[in-house]
């Protein structure tokens, strides 16, 4: 079936010589006439109102542009999905990150002083910094009752089951926040010019974003707005709503002063002041038969948003919606719930609320394995959704997923069966316990439920006067391979060599709106869109009479020269068409919540050293099934760095919070994985044949996030027989949890056994 | 704090970058790491942290690796200085980036600079290494974006050409 030339190979990253000689340009990097350097200066309490602001003599402040909110021509907002952050705080203040002033110098030692060089005054308020502060509403830090969005999911009866239920299971876990760590920090440059209006160029994932949120503050027309994406250096969902703040901070400058505005942050803003994950809790309260089938459950989902609504609510819906996992439930009830603090607005990272819930799930799963006495392999075994079946929110299960074979083979693979005998008689005695533990899960690919609708993404393809093609997409590149694989896409569709199609930078002026990229919906949403566009271009030719059915990569070069030559432009328009049978309920959060799934089962090994109290992960296999994996080595790279980051999450990424303000924004204690703290990650892609995306691809950038934690945790429990339900997971975490265990002397009962 | 007063402070510091001979003036404590970007526009070192946690700043430095944002500018004086944009000449830098391109070792490319630089210090002192080498060999450099398993792949396959050159 796969006679595909460019679709499936390893062909060179289109902007990979670039990086490799350190002639990429990121932002930092970039240097215009005149450029002044800007900074922010930041509110220092948690709650309270703006009392005055003094400016010490010191400094020569004359030298300084200086932009507060009364300088905002706009809305002092940052539109996104609503418009409750300003962009420069003027009296109310809700978090201790939060923007006041902006100050701009040519001379960066000066700038840094000048920042010092303000003091502000408030009346503080009293505020809240925990879910459950917030939940109990002794002070309301937003709106009417401190909850930015809540989501029901309901399907069958979920109250019917409890009477037939041979076990109740109950379990409560928790994740915390986590940085994205990008090595490049966040960073704008904004150039202002009277007619042409705005420019920034930036590190960013969303242009198109940045162009909404600008027009709203600077109160531009569209056209006088441009946004041009640099070379970015990494992003994880981490520069999907920070940098229209960013942008805007630069661009208020840049008004004010008339040059161009570089704002740069260093690693301590960027780590204190920028998203987040989203700190969760979740709730299982899980129906069983005798026979381990689950039967009905309820689950309460719930996020720390931060000070702001921000994408708060997105978040939360994916999460709730992944957080029954890859099984059958007959009935559940899902209740959700994204809930204000006053710490900086928490964010998109990878997974996008799928790890927190999809924790929560597989950790419950090994619990529930124990309770009714069966193996964590036969527990999800006898769970696992099968095709015709329905998902929590009553999608059809429509691709043919076998996730029984999936986890076969994983097992299989990782020797599972045979490691779980060895360990259980080495642990016995040594001063390091061996085990190894499960996940098994789903990642929805693109937006959820009538997202993609809404988007209505459109991508261009263009034939250029030398022949070759060109891609117009504002879907970017940050390290994925969105140029790579966009491009393999086109060249595929018009039969023509790799080399033959290029694609443009993101530059609001020059592209359409592909819509953002996150949700791993670049490949199978965008990708779809630039098959059919790249096909248009064809199809346009043909009609011209200047080129045949099949045709020679050098005959469609002629033609399409020709064409241009002949019409002045030769371009080709997709939009996104929502497939007929797809049903969502936006009111009852039912039907189809994402045109594909991408599912996977992991395996980790690990070893607690009991001297120690570390563990480390020694041996990790990653079996997903993502579709079509349209570039091997970009596809396995996606995996293991998804990996990477989700064993960070699990054991080493803890932000120390104090006040609402993160204590520990430092790379030296926020501790991300090394080169040395990583085991073999062994991936493997089943591929099932799929009518879904781009010559059959599905997402596959969050899904690697998902499934690290708890199959690590679950391992740990399984090396030490103690169960640990939050992460991240640290050395004195497991020391005080067997301290515990010890003085009382026996293992805690399970919950609630009928 | 006029401009004037603060150039007397500065010093006049030599050295050479990629063979050529450079003199600067710049604060004797100022990071070499700025001094190469922004007056020389060698802009390959990049800055992930500012405090010699992520190597992303590295460079070499009379053949050793150092993090160039703990480096005061005083301290090159003299010295030769290797960055990425200096390494491109050599045949066993090229195996290596193509090494990089081929095995996925550069994604979003921010601290392949770095990286690189790390490697083809460590391949100098031991054409041969193996993974745990490797490992050892880039202790100093972070990326997030890898996991680092293609990165080890990329220096054992150019360590395999160099050696497969060199015989
Ligand atoms: S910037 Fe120098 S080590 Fe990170
Ligand atoms: S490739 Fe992005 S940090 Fe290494």
């Amino acid at each position: 079936m796969n006679h595909e030339r460019i679709v499936g190979t390893a062909v060179p990253r289109k902007e990979g010589r670039e990086k490799v000689t350190g002639k990429a340009v990121y932002v930092d990097d970039m240097v215009l006439p005149g450029m002044l350097y800007g900074a922010t200066v930041r509110s220092q309490i948690p709650r309270g109102r703006i009392k005055k602001i003094t400016f010490e003599t010191s400094v020569a402040w004359s030298e300084f542009v200086i932009v507060s909110a009364k300088d905002i021509p706009g809305k002092n907002c940052i539109a996104l999905i609503g418009d409750d952050q300003p962009c420069l705080a003027s009296d109310s203040i809700n978090h201790p990150e939060e923007p006041v002033l902006l100050l701009a110098h040519p001379d960066r030692h000066a700038l840094r002083k000048a920042v010092d060089a303000v003091s502000i005054e408030y009346n503080p308020l009293p505020a809240i910094f925990t879910m459950e502060e917030s939940e109990r509403g002794s002070e309301i830090v937003w709106g009417t009752d401190n909850v930015f969005k809540t989501y029901l999911i309901q399907k069958g009866n979920v109250d019917d089951v409890w009477s037939r239920a041979d076990y109740i299971i109950e379990g409560e876990y928790s994740t915390g926040a986590q940085e994205q760590l990008y090595i490049e920090n966040n960073g704008m440059v904004a150039a202002y010019d009277a007619k042409q209006g705005i420019t920034v160029w930036g590190s960013l994932q969303c242009p198109y974003y940045v162009h909404k949120a600008l027009m709203a503050l600077c109160d531009l027309p569209a056209e006088k707005v441009r946004v041009v994406q640099m070379e970015t250096g990494g992003a994880f969902g981490g520069k999907e709503d920070y940098p229209s703040m960013i942008a805007g901070h630069a661009a208020l400058l840049a008004m004010k002063s008339g040059k161009p505005v570089k704002i740069v942050y260093d690693r301590a803003e960027d780590m204190a002041a920028t998203t987040k994950r989203h700190p969760s809790r979740t709730r299982h309260r899980t129906a069983l038969s005798r026979d381990g089938k689950i039967l009905g459950g309820e689950i309460e989902f719930t996020i720390d948003g931060g000070a702001y609504a921000t994408l708060s609510s997105v978040v939360l819906s994916r999460g709730a919606i992944h957080a029954g996992g890859p099984y059958y439930w007959p009935s559940v009830r899902i209740r959700a719930k994204a809930v204000a603090t006053n710490a900086p607005p928490h964010g998109a990272f990878r997974g996008f609320g799928g790890p927190q819930s999809i924790f929560a799930m597989e950790r419950h799963m090994d619990r529930i394995a124990q309770v009714v006495g069966l193996s964590p392999v036969e527990i999800r075994r006898r769970n696992f959704l099968q095709p015709g079946q329905t998902t929590t929110t009553e999608q059809v299960v429509r691709e043919l997923i076998d996730l029984g074979k999936l986890l076969d083979r994983a097992i299989s693979v990782s020797e599972y069966q045979t490691k779980k005998q060895e360990f259980a008689i080495e642990n016995g005695t040594g001063a390091t316990k061996k085990g190894i533990g499960i996940a098994a899960f789903l990642h929805g690919a693109g937006f959820t439920g009538s997202g993609e609708r809404y988007l209505s993404s459109v991508v261009g393809v263009e034939g250029c006067a030398d022949g070759g093609v060109r891609i117009l997409v504002s879907s970017t590149e940050f390290g994925q391979g969105t140029k790579t694989v966009l491009c393999q896409i086109a060249a595929e569709a018009l039969g023509l060599r790799y080399e033959d199609v290029t694609i443009a930078q993101p530059d609001t002026t020059e592209v359409p709106n592909s819509g953002p990229t996150v949700a791993s919906r670049t490949v199978m949403v965008v990708g779809k869109l630039v098959e059919s566009a790249a096909r248009g271009i064809h199809q346009t030719l043909k009609l011209s009479g200047m080129l045949g059915d099949s045709y020679s990569a050098e005959e469609f070069r002629a033609a399409c020269q020709a064409y241009v030559a002949g019409h002045g432009q030769l371009r080709s328009w997709a939009q996104y068409d929502p497939p007929p049978d797809v049903f969502w309920d936006d009111e009852k959060y039912r039907g189809e919540a994402y045109a594909a799934y991408s599912w996977a089962v992991y395996i980790a090994e690990v070893s607690v050293d009991l001297t120690t109290y570390s563990v480390s992960v020694n041996d990790f296999v990653a079996l997903q099934e993502v579709g079509r994996v349209l570039h091997p080595v970009l596809a396995i790279g996606q995996i293991v760095g998804g990996v990477a980051q989700g064993i960070g999450f699990a054991l080493f990424e803890k932000v120390i919070w104090q006040q609402g303000r993160m204590q520990n924004n430092q790379m030296t204690n926020y501790i991300m994985p090394t080169s040395s703290d990583l085991p073999p990650i062994r991936v493997f892609f089943e591929e099932l044949g799929n009518v879904h995306g781009a010559f059959g691809a599905k997402g596959i950038g969050e899904l690697p996030m998902d499934g690290p934690a708890p199959a690590i945790v679950n391992a740990i429990e399984d090396a030490l027989g103690v169960r640990f339900d939050s992460i991240p997971l640290m050395p004195e975490d497991i020391y005080d949890a067997i301290t515990a265990r010890s003085l009382r002397g026996e293992d805690e009962v399970a919950s609630v056994i009928r | 704090m006029s401009s004037s007063g603060e150039d007397r402070s500065k010093s006049e510091i030599s050295f050479t970058v990629n063979g050529e001979q450079k003199t600067v003036l710049a604060f004797p404590m100022e990071r070499l790491l700025d001094v190469l970007r922004l007056q020389l526009g060698l802009t390959g070192a990049k800055e992930g942290c500012g405090e010699g946690e992520c190597g992303s700043c590295s460079l070499l430095m009379d053949g050793t690796l150092v993090n160039s944002c703990l480096v005061p500018a005083l301290q090159a004086q003299g010295a030769s200085i290797v960055t990425i944009e200096g390494l491109d000449a050599s045949a066993g830098s090229q195996r290596l980036q193509e090494a990089f391109l081929e095995c996925g070792g550069a994604q979003c490319g921010i601290c392949t600079p770095g990286m690189i630089l790390a490697a083809s210090h460590l391949l100098n002192k031991n054409p041969r290494p193996t993974l745990e080498e490797i490992k050892e060999g880039l202790s100093g450099n972070l990326c997030r974006c890898t996991g680092y398993l293609q990165i080890f792949e990329a220096i054992a396959t150019a360590a395999g050409r160099e050696t497969a050159a060199s015989s």
